[in-house]
């Protein structure tokens, strides 16, 4: 028992720290190893099923929101329905041009955007143990404990706010471009 | 008043609108606890977003164009026109439903200011409205955003300043305060732009301003907006070892800022696809125009940049195939803007009078000299005296061709670029080099976009005696054309004499004295007196009677009009008043007409086109027993 509880009590700290934080996790690492019988456990502990995880459903409001945002000021949908073959790089690059400019904005309008981790590219990195696995990605040879050194690949990219606008009731937002009628 | 959480001060722009404010309980001396409001506005059909500056833009839809609930705002669901972002972005597909530029209708003399007259090319289906009701309406705007945001100190309890250009007239100045009344402001506090320029300036130095400018500096400030450029010099006076400001002059009204700007430049890659034989539909242009602003601050704004490619996108939903590609370089930029707005030219040019060209939009009195730097030269070369008066002010040498400022402040978004920006300094520079006198140095810092809106909350917190002001008065004096009493030849119409009503500098609240000339007003019917304005001459004192002067002197202003109610007396009798000035608290101009037995008080219009029609009437009805 004394032999297999510490992993045990390890992967739910592992998942706590994914919810809180480093600290918190290693504290209730200690907490528990040092009380044999932990309560706050004790319910997940002798639980054989696994209990069914409800899912969210996200709500498409706000997707189609950023769709029709991206097509007002960027064409996007326009330029991603179009068949690309039948035109030359110089077209559609005239045309990208439209749609980088265009997406930058809502990006800078409505997103603040920062990069997960400050160091360049390329650059070696160690991740502490409790790191947040959500925001880092491991790849190639994961094996052994934390703390863990590699290089990094892709800074990743983190959203620090939202500022979508906000919709009137009964606004029908899977109109994400009104058709256009000349008088 | 007194009680005011906030000093809030609103930039109502030709093209744009901002509100700042300062938290009076939060600051202390110099370090002032300032923030700018995101105002709540369409941006879209039933969207609305936070925007830090509200587009001057008035959408009036076709009944059938929107459905329930796309006008929407946080504080309404029953307005049936659009202010901001979405009234700007649908109304430049649809510009007979637009109204734009209502400042600039606004301190239009040639037309009747609140009649119902916009938009300009609006069929008679579309209900109009007059230049002061969209200005109402874009204050009410900025007042329900507030109190949106503020629930527990509301707008009406605040302490509020509103900008104006420094070249508006009286009657324009009185119908921007009247617009805040009529949106139900509380009492408000006009300031000029660029003095609000200078208030920011002096605000986000903290403390250091006092190290960049000493006694007997001259600052003239440049302010050149969306849609027009205003001008003022302010002297730095010393007393009892304190600095002052003085706001010594204002330029002329001049309708030409960066909307025109992009304008020509959109008009110069029009003509050049023209030569190529690509033909722009309306939609296309307007796209074009959008397209050529990016480029230019992308040009503006990177000097390693050579050209810029522009790119009008298709109107169907073929993107790829339906675009036009051009490019705009350096070259056509430097052309089209710096050489077309901001040419090299000499202290002594004039502006010019010319065949309009590409700026012209029907009705409003464009500047017709597009030369920003002509106008510049003018202006110092007419206030060359402006300083001769003050204290503590180097006598400028006999010779000067113009008046020599010693420090620039740049104001709004034109000027952010440092190609223009450098055109404009170096170009002073070079002058003053002509004529013998130092080098102007630039007063940096200063936040280009948001500038007049901080200045103005701030100035609503230095003005409880917690920071410097700036002084100044009335930047003209006023006269009303006499007719001088003369023998009748015919085909001669007798002489004008101008006669001073209010002297130079008045300072807000103070009152004129009483001239010593009596007029012969009839009862029951109005009378309209010549007036106007003289940016120049500052020794006149109530009662002076011109009977010369140059055309560069005094400046013709509308006509005013007297109306003597008929009530108590038999209409047709002549009552002998004398013409009294003031100037309220507001920062107006009043002029009131008092019978010379005392018995009471009638105000004189400004802004009397129209012949006095409803509105005119209302206004005029107003009797105050003395």
């Amino acid at each position: 028992m004394a032999r297999t509880t510490p992993s045990f009590f390890r992967r739910i700290g592992l998942a706590f720290s994914v919810l809180f934080n480093a600290e918190r996790a290693a504290q209730l690492q200690h907490d528990e190893a040092e009380d044999e019988q932990p309560a706050a456990d004790a319910s997940i502990a002798p639980a054989a099923e696994p209990q069914p995880v409800i899912l969210r459903e996200t709500t498409p409001e706000a997707a189609l929101q950023l769709l029709g945002l991206l097509q007002r000021e960027a064409r996007f949908i326009d330029f991603v329905q179009e068949d690309v073959a039948a035109y030359s790089d110089a077209d559609i690059g005239a045309a990208a041009r439209v749609v980088h400019e265009g997406c930058r904005k809502v990006l800078g309008e409505h997103f603040s955007i920062e990069p997960v981790r400050a160091e360049s590219e390329g650059s070696r990195i160690t991740l502490a143990e409790g790191f947040d696995a959500a925001a880092v990605r491991l790849t190639g040879k994961v094996v052994g404990k934390p703390p863990f050194t590699g290089s990094l690949g892709h800074r990743g990219w983190r959203v620090t706010d939202t500022r979508l606008p906000k919709l009137a009731d009964g606004h029908d937002a899977s109109v994400i471009a009104q058709a256009e009628v000349e008088l | 008043m007194s009680t005011a959480r906030y000093a809030i001060g609103i930039d109502l722009g030709t093209t744009h609108c901002a509100l700042s404010y300062v938290d009076l309980e939060a600051s202390d001396g110099e370090a002032a606890a300032q923030q700018v409001l995101h105002i709540p506005q369409l941006t879209g059909p039933g969207s609305v977003e936070d925007r830090a500056l509200l587009p001057s833009f008035l959408y009036l839809p076709h009944a059938d164009e929107l459905t329930a609930g796309d006008l929407s705002l946080p504080w309404t669901a029953a307005q049936d026109y659009a202010v901001g972002e979405f009234a700007r972005s649908r109304g430049a597909a649809t510009p007979i439903r637009l109204v734009a530029s209502a400042k600039s209708w606004l301190c239009h003399a040639g037309v009747d200011r609140r009649a119902d007259i916009l938009p300009a090319e609006a069929p008679d289906e579309v209900a109009r409205i007059s230049p002061l009701t969209a200005s109402v309406r874009y204050l009410s705007h900025l007042r329900a955003a507030w109190n949106a945001a503020h629930p527990d100190s509301p707008f009406d309890a605040q302490d509020i300043t509103v900008t104006i250009p420094a070249s508006f007239d009286p009657a324009a100045r009185e119908l921007t305060a009247e617009a805040a009344q009529a949106a139900g402001y509380p009492h408000i506090t006009l300031l000029e732009e660029p003095q609000a320029a200078l208030y920011s300036w002096i605000q986000r130095s903290a403390g250091q301003w006092r190290k960049e400018v000493k006694r007997g500096d001259l600052i003239l400030v440049i302010d050149v907006g969306g849609g027009t450029t205003d001008l003022s010099l302010i002297a730095v006076l010393e007393r009892d070892g304190n600095l002052e400001l003085h706001r010594v002059a204002v330029g002329e009204h001049i309708l030409l800022g960066g909307d025109n700007m992009d304008l020509a430049l959109a008009y110069a890659v029009t003509r050049k696809l023209a030569a190529q034989g690509t033909r722009l539909d309306p939609w296309q242009t307007r796209a074009l125009a959008h397209a050529c602003r990016a480029a230019k601050e992308a040009l503006l704004s990177d000097p390693t940049l050579d050209t810029v490619p522009v790119v009008v996108p298709s109107r169907g939903s073929k993107l790829i195939g339906g675009s036009i590609r051009t490019e705009v370089s350096r070259d056509e930029l430097g052309a089209t803007l710096v050489e077309g707005f901001f040419p090299e030219v000499a202290v002594t040019e004039q502006p010019i009078s010319r065949a309009r060209g590409a700026l012209t939009q029907l009705g409003l009195p464009y500047a017709q000299d597009a030369a920003i730097t002509r106008h510049l030269a003018a202006f110092l070369t007419r206030q060359l005296g402006a300083t001769a008066e003050l204290d503590g002010f180097a006598e400028q040498p006999a010779d000067s061709q113009f008046l020599h400022p010693t420090a620039v402040l740049f104001n709004g978004g034109v000027l952010k670029s440092e190609l223009i920006s450098a055109r404009v300094l170096d170009l002073l520079n070079t002058w003053l080099e002509a004529d013998g006198a130092p080098p102007a140095r630039l007063l940096g810092g200063a936040d280009l976009d948001l500038a007049v809106a901080r200045g103005a909350a701030y100035y609503g917190y230095v003005r409880r005696g917690r920071g410097v002001r700036i002084r100044g008065g009335t930047a003209r004096a006023y006269y009303v054309g006499v007719e001088s009493a003369m023998p009748a030849i015919p085909g001669m119409e007798p002489p004008l004499e101008a006669l001073c009503l209010a002297p130079f500098g008045m300072e807000e609240g103070s009152e004129a004295a009483l001239p010593a000339q009596e007029f012969g007003l009839v009862v029951g019917e109005p009378v309209r007196f010549r007036f106007f304005g003289s940016s120049v001459r500052r020794q006149d004192e109530v009662g002076t009677l011109l009977d010369f002067w140059t055309d560069d002197e005094l400046q013709e202003l509308e006509e005013i009009e007297a109306t003597l109610p008929a009530e108590g007396r038999r209409p047709g009798d002549i009552v002998r008043v004398k013409l009294h000035a003031r100037v309220t608290e507001t920062g107006t101009l009043e002029l009131e007409a008092l019978p010379v037995d005392g018995s009471a008080r009638w105000k004189v219009q400004f802004d009397v086109r129209g012949d006095g029609s409803a509105a005119g009437d209302d206004a005029q009805a107003g009797v105050t027993a003395d």
